[in-house]
């Protein structure tokens, strides 16, 4: 569906700037000197806790805030001091806001008619929604006449009329059922890669953002902790905060005790083996105070012990959760601590682990990652 | 729960009886053919003949509704002002006052509301020269004040619970906040407008003692004119004028209670 | 012309500003500066004059010449008749408030636990008689309560009694008007209240072991108070400056503030006097209208 004029990690990375913005409400700072870049094309996502600032953001990129200091440049201009209704931007928001006493029509139409488009014209355009949208057979119901995926889909189209520079989102599966969650993330995907505008969404569900964005920004307490593709915040977070937001971890507090150009090596309380990275880690002699992380998926379990010199402990099976595609084993260490980890059940009646029994945990060399306390 | 639910459904009838049975008693004697209230001497609709004869009586009812009409219309655009003001500026310089100017007239006593307008009244005459003479346009102004209250509640409390992001929404579609306002948030708050009208209209046409100071020479108002004659006594003629004007609320809010009710239905058999 | 328009639209400053202003000024002009003048005129000097009353500040020999007149005061406390009417107007307006509470609750309670679709219904059919016109419902009461009014005559028939009642011109059809009159405005603020109760509060003190009339008195009658609060003032405060009950339900002996008031001012036309009794009211008032003002906000803020 990807249109080909459109590169998905194109060097334009400049399309819309964000520089330095800061917004505080009396004494609480919502916003906190954030700086972003998205490129044309992007649907990038603010995905963050509720509080953590990321709907401002998109209040402010709407113009409903105004922010203390810092810009807000689209295609080369800067928006800061536009008013909401001057601004090429359009939003749809959480609870969708379509107007209760209009059609679907007379919604869709609503951003035209403010432009002084010729009747025909708007007509056309309105039509091009619906079809886009698959909603041309209910163009005469009142939105109270609709279910909450089609009121998605008239809230898309409606935002999509004006044909805007930058498309916000605000928590767009917000107001739908789990089930039909997992459905309208990927019809809302591919109705915005096949008109191919830059969007920037705003979520608190991280499955949400991966699934629908090509690049997330995470923010914590008015900061942006880091932003990158999915796979980037993953597989190589930069701090304990970004590793911690996403996913779940396993966490070993320890000091560098080897830091070579290739590899590191770090001892920690918490597990009887040193623990081996397999990339060299710059450090101060008087900073050495790290946090070894490793995903759980990336652990495995086995009766026997490992041989190797690094990377694995022992402990028992304290817990175990069977989800069907997979188990996750609460492992309780020597030293009483706990960790996780992941079991793909690829045989239906396969001779696992069971409670109370001992085991050992063990990761390859480059499963672990070294982060800063 | 069953203890204070019997007893308050056994309270709740016969509070209803108490509010309705004076009204029907006065319906039924309104078609007494004796002048005598209290003798009953057959079925007759005389009364209301001599009703819409009295000349007086019903030009006072047409200046009535006149003053009620303006009063509703300047109330309810006050009131929307005021709402808009107290639900959505947020903490602006007067808030504070405005609330209490709003809040007050609520609980203030006729007596005091119509004395120091009429107080008011005079010293403006004495000082600007206006208002030459009281009459209608006084009534008016002190009906349109203390109504603007009752609509500010009205109105306020609606626009309170309505979702910001409606205003929101069609501002980010590029219409300017006043033609915002005018399109989509004020369509939406219609049944409020309509009942912050009906109620100021009502408490406007039910007024007898601010319009007894405030009004002037040859302005009487139908309550006045009632107020008068039935403080001489029971008089069948009031009985009439009361049964019509029982009869058109009832219809009124009979219609609106089905209007809404209907709106209701059609939502649930859309879902 | 744009420039103008400019200057009106709500969501600019200017806007803003005219949306706050015109109201703002209005109730001040209309409601607030009132005050004012009956302060100024509450110490002024009755004339046969129009206006019947004397300047408060002349000009006298190129000096202002301030003339504060305490006279109507002093009159005031000489004459018992006033006390007696100011005491009686505030006894009359406690004892109705309780007798509105007394009906109005168990009614409240009523529609707020009836089905959601019933509940309007009720609501209206409360509603209903006080949109009609209230100086006719009052009215009604006369035909009912005369001597050989409705009331006796089904008295009388039914052997109940054999003398007719003399209820009408005294204080009792007085309460009654007042009751009748006022019973939706405790209705309405208390409905208010008890229906946005949990009912899952009742549930569980029942399920701790309490009586069905104990879960009332410990649980839903506090946790109404500001229902009670807000109707209770919706009735006390208005009915202490009532004049129209009394009149036409009360007898020459049911001497209220709201009365003697009116009859100050139309019949003896002594403006200064009935100023001074206005201010004495309003003062009386101040508490319990600066209580309800507190009590509005909080709930305007609360729901916000």
């Amino acid at each position: 569906m990807i249109e080909p004029s459109i590169t998905r990690d194109s060097a334009d990375g400049h399309f819309l700037q964000i520089k330095s913005i800061v917004k505080t409400y009396d004494d609480v700072v919502a916003v906190n000197d954030v700086s972003l870049d998205i490129a044309k094309g992007d649907i990038f996502a603010l995905l963050g806790a509720s509080g953590s600032g990321k709907s401002t953001l998109l209040r402010m990129l709407a113009g409903f805030e105004t922010p203390n200091s810092g810009q807000i440049i689209l295609d080369g201009e800067d928006i800061v001091s536009l008013e909401p209704y001057r601004r090429p931007i359009n939003m749809m928001f959480q609870s969708y806001a379509l107007f209760p006493h209009m059609t679907v029509e007379q919604n869709i139409a609503y951003g035209l008619k403010q432009d002084r488009m010729p009747k025909k014209m708007i007509a056309d355009k309105v039509v091009q929604m619906l079809r886009l949208v698959h909603m041309e057979k209910f163009a005469k119901r009142k939105p109270e006449q609709l279910s909450g995926g089609q009121r998605q889909r008239v809230a898309l189209a409606r935002s999509l009329a004006k044909s805007p520079k930058l498309l916000l989102l605000d928590e767009p599966m917000g107001a739908l059922d789990k089930k039909l969650r997992t459905r309208m993330q990927l019809e809302v995907v591919d109705i915005l890669e096949s008109v191919g505008v830059t969007c920037v969404m705003v979520t608190h569900d991280q499955e949400e953002a991966m699934t629908m964005a090509n690049r997330i920004a995470i923010m914590e307490e008015g900061r942006i902790v880091q932003a990158g593709t999915p796979r980037d915040i993953y597989e190589a977070p930069n701090s304990l905060q970004a590793a911690e937001f996403i996913g779940s971890m396993n966490l070993f507090h320890g000091e560098i005790c080897v830091d070579a150009e290739d590899h590191a090596v770090i001892d920690s309380q918490e597990c009887a083996n040193k623990l081996y990275v397999s990339y060299g880690v710059t450090t101060a002699l008087d900073d050495k105070q790290v946090v070894f992380a490793v995903r759980p998926e990336k652990t495995m379990i086995s009766r026997e012990q490992p041989d190797s010199e690094y990377n694995w402990c022992r402990g028992m099976v304290h817990d175990i959760a069977y989800l069907g595609g997979h188990s996750i084993y609460h492992i309780r260490l020597d030293n009483g601590k706990i960790l996780n980890s992941f079991m793909v059940n690829s045989d239906r009646f396969a001779d696992a682990p069971t409670w109370e029994e001992q085991v050992y945990v063990y990761w390859s060399d480059d499963s672990g990652l070294v982060l800063r306390p | 729960m069953k203890t204070p639910v019997r007893f308050s459904a056994w309270m709740f009838w016969v509070g209803m009886a108490f509010l309705y049975l004076p009204m029907l008693s006065l319906i039924i004697y309104s078609f007494n053919e004796s002048r005598l209230v209290t003798v009953w001497a057959g079925w007759s609709t005389k009364w209301y003949g001599e009703l819409f004869r009295d000349e007086g009586l019903m030009s006072a009812v047409w200046r009535s509704l006149e003053v009620a009409f303006w009063s509703a219309n300047a109330a309810v655009l006050l009131g929307v002002m005021a709402s808009v003001a107290l639900t959505r500026f947020g903490n602006f310089r007067g808030r504070s006052m405005l609330h209490s100017l709003v809040a007050a007239p609520l609980v203030m006593p006729d007596v005091i509301i119509g004395l120091s307008l009429l107080l008011l009244f005079v010293s403006m005459t004495d000082v600007i020269g206006w208002p030459q003479q009281r009459g209608l346009l006084t009534i008016w102004v002190a009906h349109a004040t203390f109504c603007t209250a009752y609509a500010t509640v009205v109105i306020s409390s609606r626009l309170k619970e309505l979702d910001r992001s409606y205003l929101e929404a069609a501002m980010d579609l590029g219409a300017t906040p006043l033609k915002a306002f005018i399109q989509v948030t004020l369509p939406i708050i219609m049944p409020a407008l309509v009942s912050a009208w009906l109620l100021s209209f009502t408490l406007s046409l039910d007024d007898v003692v601010i319009a007894s100071f405030v009004s002037g020479p040859g302005a009487t108002t139908l309550p006045i004119e009632v107020f008068s004659s039935v403080r001489l006594g029971v008089s069948p003629k009031i009985n009439a004028l009361a049964t019509i004007i029982i009869l058109i609320v009832s219809l009124v809010t009979l219609a609106v209670w089905w209007l809404s009710r209907r709106k209701l239905q059609r939502e649930k058999l859309a879902k | 012309m744009n420039k103008l328009f400019e200057r009106f639209k709500p969501g600019s400053e200017h806007g803003k500003k005219w949306v706050i202003a015109l109201p703002t000024l209005w109730l001040v002009l209309f409601f607030a500066l009132p005050f004012l003048i009956v302060l100024k005129i509450a110490f002024a000097e009755a004339e046969i004059a129009i206006p019947p009353y004397s300047a408060l500040l002349s000009m006298a020999d190129q000096a202002f010449d301030l003339h504060v007149y305490f006279g109507n005061f002093i009159f005031l406390t000489e004459d018992d008749l006033y006390l007696a009417a100011y005491l009686n107007s505030l006894k009359m307006a406690a004892i109705s408030t309780f007798f509105c509470l007394l009906i109005g609750y168990p009614m409240a309670y009523y529609i707020a636990r009836a089905k959601q679709t019933t509940q309007s219904i009720l609501l209206l059919l409360i509603l209903l008689p006080s949109w009609t016109s209230f100086l006719i419902r009052i009215y009604a009461w006369i035909g009912i309560l005369k001597s050989n009014g409705v009331l006796n005559n089904v008295l009388l028939w039914t052997g109940v009694i054999n003398e007719p009642l003399a209820i009408l011109n005294t204080n009792v059809a007085v309460y009654i008007g007042i009751v009748y009159a006022y019973l939706p405005f405790m209705v309405l603020p208390l409905y208010a209240n008890l229906v946005k109760h949990d009912h899952s509060f009742i549930e569980a003190s029942q399920d701790l072991g309490a009586r069905r009339l104990q879960s009332f008195w410990h649980i839903t009658f506090p946790l109404s108070r500001n229902g009670i609060v807000a109707g209770s003032m919706l009735v006390f405060i208005p009915v202490v400056g009532e004049y129209v009950i009394p009149e036409l339900l009360g007898g020459t002996n049911s001497i209220v503030i709201g009365k003697v008031l009116w009859q100050e001012f139309f019949n003896n036309r002594d403006w200064p006097l009935a100023s001074s009794l206005a201010l004495i009211m309003l003062l009386l008032l101040m508490v319990p209208i600066h209580f309800f003002r507190k009590h509005q906000e909080k709930e305007w803020e609360g729901n916000q």
